[in-house]
């Protein structure tokens, strides 16, 4: 909300500077956003009158003008506007003026012609953005001689004010009056009320069907409107100064009135109603050309004002395009309404439209306002348009209007929620600056809640209104007094925290990636899965729910890649979402992504890219953070995005829950990459399970140690032989070694050498030779009938 | 017996003559080995008269003596060469840098996170956390705003049905943790939240910490003490001025904005801070009752307070970063900053 200092300071001035307003209702809960000058700053333009014209001897377009500027002395300028006409009353910038842009005016020659100064445009004095159309003619009654800053009183501030939605009561010069006089105790100086006397005695019918969403509604009939006055300057630059547009004189007097007191209005030209006007919901299949040229069709729970042959606007929110005044408009009919928040909430953003009706509407308009509104616009506009009024129509429902609120504060609750006991005189005052009426109560008040304020309807917002105004900042500071108590810590999980910090230590980044992902980049990747579409992306390259931190992982890779970043190690934990809405999955998992040199860049040697045994590596690590190692398990398996031959499905507990794997050549072409990755996901409740360390005593016995290479099927899992050995190795076994992988000259074609190294200890004696004989015996014979494995030589 | 003088002056030069160990080692045995030609000396010792003996001997031994100690000392000698000879060519130069994986780090939301979980934990906070994917109910209904709020406005919340959204705020957490436990409650909530605006300041996705307490008897005092101190430990400075600046939210009344003093200009007024000298840092109020209710608290015994501050904001100002947009571009020139 923008509202023009000097306007305000018409309904309250205290002695505090533009700045000290603004940081008083700042620092009261109104945010000032900024403050800004009316005009940017120039000098030496005053008023100034045209009094001859004539043709340039030496261009079409330009024009010889005589000016009188005050000084008693005709002076000549060369003008090249094409509306400039003898009678005007004009801005001129004289010689030695400072226009905006610090723009200074000399005397020029301009074809061989003197010109001692400059007829300016809006524009040029920074009183419209663009480029104006011709210079700006200024009323007739305009003062000769008069500075422009003057006379237009620029030397005037915009206070922008971004509202909390509950302080709608604030959206009006008035509201924000009030405010300042609350803060400032200072009584509002506001137009005198006037109650405009009938010129005449017709009234349009008003019919009000729905009482509920409209309690009140207003109508007057203003007849020989002259819609083709000017709207005086005063007006244009104040609803300028407010972020209006000036449009013509009726829509402008509507606007002012909003703008000044808080109340939309709006006005009908009387010709294109018929038989009544009427307050209803719209009903199924109508529709409306809205004021913007839209086309809507109606909802049956939006609020309409018709008449008998249909819609005409939607209440509270836009007139509609037929209904509306025209150039040709002669009667007007104007409306004064309170429609209730519920009513218009939501229904202006269904049809996409935000107005300044809605916004106030919305946020509640105060319903003891109407007359006065209806009545002050009246007013303003008999005495631009002319015209006769008519006597107010009222349809009112007195059950339908907001019940007079009364809320109780408890003196003890305000001192124990403040910590503070502040003075019972002072609340009392505090309240009454309010408007509310106070009476007092034992250990405590009664308020009653003044119409325009919406948001008070409970103790704590009574609460908030003492502490506002008392201050913030003068209320007491402590530290909350606290039961401690301690909880035990779940030592068998690792947290998030130190998961992420072993990653770190093994040379990882850490990324986080929108939690949103192109399709097609997740379709590349997880051809089969399925998760959730946003409705109202931000764009089609983030509108699908990641279903996997590959997508996230793959688009940052691409990111360094293409930034000469070819070493790339990153991480990542977060939720992602499996499913259709109705049976989703939102997993935390945790990821990461290596590609490029093993090693960065060194005098060492290694020039060696990672594989997939790299981030093998790093994971294992990672699981043994947590501690239970033995839980997890790799198997081969195939995922869309992984190389068939490098891609592990990682198991916990004998349950799916990750995967592993280099990325899939053909996907790697498709997204464009330029080099190899390796990538893991896993999920994070898994990950971080452990357990809790237990204690097996310490051997004083000798260990025995066996190596055994065994030659099996080159496509077998090495995890399968070391299964055979552990299922027959005994009880004592402490360790399975893998110490060689061999293929080539002496194993046979198709097949590879495993080497193992077997450690025994028992806890309370020397094991034997024989005993481990026995076991040795076992294992190749299993290893020989279940894998087809044989023993090296 | 009368050739010693000369035995040990010849011993002498070709221990002085030895050019290593294995030299020196004959030496020793030569003369002082077991068939050594001073050991052979005092063998002959028998052949003297009896008178003579002892002195003889004593003139041997002593010989014996003084051939050892100038091994001993050659033998130091030779070894330290040796050892020098072998430093020499051991040296590497230690400038050079170290071999293995270089440290990586965490991402700087992260870090923020972390430190502020850290700064609440440290006074009894637990860390609570919620889906993201969430309903109506709990991110809007529960705290306080109803369908026709304006607080509502689809500009900014990402949907996928009519109620099913992304939250939009750390603050469904609140309600979730007060159905599932009871006072006193003291939360952080640390995650990720949506909002459909993209610009120079705003990402679709960024990070919020929110915090609850709730127990019998707190007030607006030890909200304003929590936040005072919480902001003073963050930006490591107990003189950086705080203040409460009336605000609104649905879920919080009294609400605050909070300002800190511009950590950039230190309050004199910068492009940071819009000339202003304050920098609005977090939302926070008392728990309204209605929310309470929604969470099955009895407002009448127990009262709380919630504040919610922005992780990627609280990052910028305190590691300088003048880019939002950076933080999730995951470019590596930027992640490798805050190791």
């Amino acid at each position: 909300m923008k509202v023009s200092e000097q306007w305000l300071r018409e309904w309250v001035s205290p002695q505090l500077s533009t700045q000290g307003i603004a940081d008083q209702i700042t620092m009261a809960g109104l945010e000032v956003d900024a403050v800004e000058p009316v005009a940017q700053e120039f000098t030496g333009i005053v008023v100034a009158e045209v009094v001859e014209k004539s043709q340039h001897p030496d261009a079409d377009k330009l024009n010889v003008c005589q000016v009188e500027d005050g000084s008693g002395e005709r002076v000549q300028v060369v003008c090249g506007a094409p509306n400039v006409a003898v009678g005007q009353r004009i801005p001129f910038a004289q010689v030695g003026a400072v226009l905006p842009g610090d723009f200074k005016i000399k005397k020029a020659k301009l074809r061989g012609v003197e010109s001692r100064g400059m007829i300016c445009s809006a524009s040029e004095i920074g009183l419209e953005e663009g480029k104006s159309e011709g210079i700006l003619v200024l009323p007739a009654d305009a003062p000769v001689g008069m500075d422009i800053r003057e006379y237009l009183d620029l030397n005037d501030h915009t206070i922008e004010v971004d509202l909390t939605p509950n302080r709608g009561d604030c959206l009006s010069v008035k509201g924000m009056a009030r405010e300042v006089g609350v803060l400032n105790r200072l009584p509002l100086t506001p137009p005198k009320a006037v109650e405009v006397p009938a010129a005449h005695d017709e009234r349009f019918e008003v019919r009000v069907e729905d009482f509920e969403r409209c309690p009140r509604y207003i109508g007057r009939l203003i007849k020989n409107v002259n819609v083709a006055a000017e709207t005086p300057t005063w007006m244009v630059e104040r609803l300028r100064r407010s972020g209006v547009r000036s449009i013509d004189p009726v829509v402008d007097v509507t606007n002012y009135v909003m703008l000044e007191q808080g109340q939309p209005l709006h006005a009908f030209d009387r010709s294109n109603l018929h038989g009544a006007v009427i307050v209803r919901l719209a009903r199924q299949g109508e529709e409306l050309v809205l004021l913007d040229g839209q086309t809507v069709k109606l909802d049956p729970a939006t609020l309409v004002i018709a008449d008998e042959n249909g819609p005409l606007a939607l209440a509270g929110i836009m007139g509609g395009e037929h209904s509306g005044v025209s150039t040709e408009t002669r009667d007007i009919f104007l409306e004064g309404a309170y429609f209730t928040p519920l009513a218009v909430a939501g229904q202006a953003r269904n049809y996409g439209l935000h107005t300044d009706a809605s916004h106030r509407f919305e946020r509640g308009v105060d319903p003891e306002l109407t007359h006065a509104a209806i009545e002050r616009a009246t007013e303003l506009l008999l005495s631009i348009c002319g015209g006769q009024p008519g006597p107010l129509n009222e349809a009112v429902s007195d059950v339908h209007l907001p019940a007079p609120r009364e809320v109780t504060l408890r003196a003890g609750r305000l001192a124990s929620a403040l910590s503070k006991q502040l003075d019972a005189a002072e609340v009392a005052e505090i309240l009454e600056r309010l408007g509310m009426a106070v009476e007092s109560i034992e250990n405590g008040w009664t308020v009653k809640v003044p119409s325009w304020r919406f948001d008070i309807s409970i103790e704590e917002d009574l609460i908030e209104e003492v502490a506002r105004i008392h201050g913030y900042n003068k209320l007491p500071v402590r530290r909350p007094a606290m039961r401690m108590a301690l909880k035990a810590d779940g030592e068998s999980k690792s947290p998030l925290s130190r998961l992420r910090r072993h990653m770190v230590a093994r040379g990882y980044q850490e990324a986080i990636t929108y939690s949103f992902v192109a399709p097609e980049l997740q379709r590349t990747l997880l051809p089969d899965v399925v998760s959730p579409v946003l409705a109202n992306p931000i764009s089609a390259d983030l509108s699908v729910m990641r279903a996997s931190l590959f997508p996230g992982l793959v688009r940052a890779l691409e990111h360094n890649l293409n930034r000469q970043q070819t070493r790339v190690r990153l991480f990542e934990s977060g939720l992602v979402f499996r499913g259709e809405l109705d049976s989703l999955e939102q997993l935390p998992m945790f990821g990461a992504l290596v590609c490029g040199a093993r090693y960065p860049e060194g005098w060492s040697g290694g020039r060696d890219k990672v594989d997939f045994f790299d981030l093998k590596g790093d994971l294992e690590s990672l699981l043994e953070v947590a501690g239970d190692v033995a839980s997890w398990r790799f198997e081969p398996g195939s995922h869309p995005a992984l190389h068939p031959g490098q891609c592990a499905r990682i198991l916990h507990r004998g349950e799916e829950a990750g995967w592993i794997g280099t990325l899939h050549p053909a996907v790697k072409a498709a997204l464009g990459l330029k080099a190899d990755a390796v990538l893991f996901e896993v999920r994070l409740d898994a990950l971080s399970q452990g357990h809790v360390p237990a204690f097996k005593p310490l051997s004083r016995f000798p260990e025995v140690r066996r190596d055994l290479a065994f030659v099996i099927d080159e496509t077998l899992p090495v995890e399968a032989l070391r299964d055979v050995v552990r299922g027959e190795a005994g009880e004592w076994l402490t360790e399975v070694g893998l110490f060689d992988v061999y293929q080539g000259k002496g194993v046979t074609e198709g097949h590879k050498s495993v080497a193992l190294g077997l450690t025994w200890q028992h806890p309370s004696r020397t094991l034997n030779d024989e005993e481990i004989n026995q076991l040795v015996d076992a294992i190749v014979t299993t290893a020989q009938q279940r894998l087809n494995a044989e023993l090296r030589a | 017996m009368d050739h010693l003088p000369e035995l040990v002056q010849q011993a002498r030069e070709a221990i002085q003559a030895a050019d290593g160990m294995p030299a020196l080692d004959e030496i020793r045995v030569r003369y002082l080995g077991k068939k050594g030609e001073l050991t052979a000396l005092l063998k002959g010792l028998g052949k003297l008269p009896p008178a003579e003996r002892p002195a003889a001997g004593e003139r041997i031994n002593q010989a014996k003596q003084e051939l050892a100690t100038e091994l001993e000392g050659r033998r130091t000698a030779l070894a330290k060469a040796e050892l020098d000879a072998r430093l020499a060519e051991e040296r590497v130069d230690v400038t050079l840098p170290g071999r293995g994986q270089p440290t990586g780090g965490l991402h700087p939301v992260t870090r923020t996170l972390e430190r502020i979980e850290s700064l609440f934990a440290r006074i009894g906070y637990d860390v609570a956390v919620g889906p993201e994917l969430e309903d109506d109910y709990h991110n809007f209904e529960a705290l306080n705003i109803p369908s026709h709020h304006p607080a509502r406005g689809m500009a900014d919340t990402f949907y996928f049905d009519a109620t099913r959204l992304l939250r939009t705020h750390t603050s469904p957490v609140q309600v979730r943790t007060m159905k599932d436990g009871e006072p006193p409650i003291r939360i952080v909530c640390p995650g990720r939240v949506y909002r459909s605006d993209s610009d120079l300041t705003h990402t679709p996705m960024f990070h919020q910490v929110e915090g609850l307490l709730i127990d019998e008897g707190i007030s607006f005092a030890d909200l304003k003490g929590t936040i005072e101190d919480f902001l003073h430990a963050f930006f490591e400075r107990d003189d950086l001025s705080v203040r409460f600046r009336p605000s609104y939210f649905p879920f919080t009344e009294p609400s605050a904005e909070v300002d800190i003093e511009c950590v950039m200009c230190s309050g004199d007024g910068c492009r940071v801070c819009s000339h202003t000298g304050w920098l609005e840092v977090m939302g926070c109020g008392m728990v309204h009752p209605e929310v309470f209710r929604h969470g099955g608290i009895d407002a009448e015994k127990y009262t709380g307070f919630a504040f919610g501050m922005g992780a990627e904001r609280l990052a910028m100002l305190r590691y300088g970063v003048n880019d939002l947009r950076l933080f999730f571009d995951n470019d590596l020139r930027f992640l490798r900053q805050f190791h």
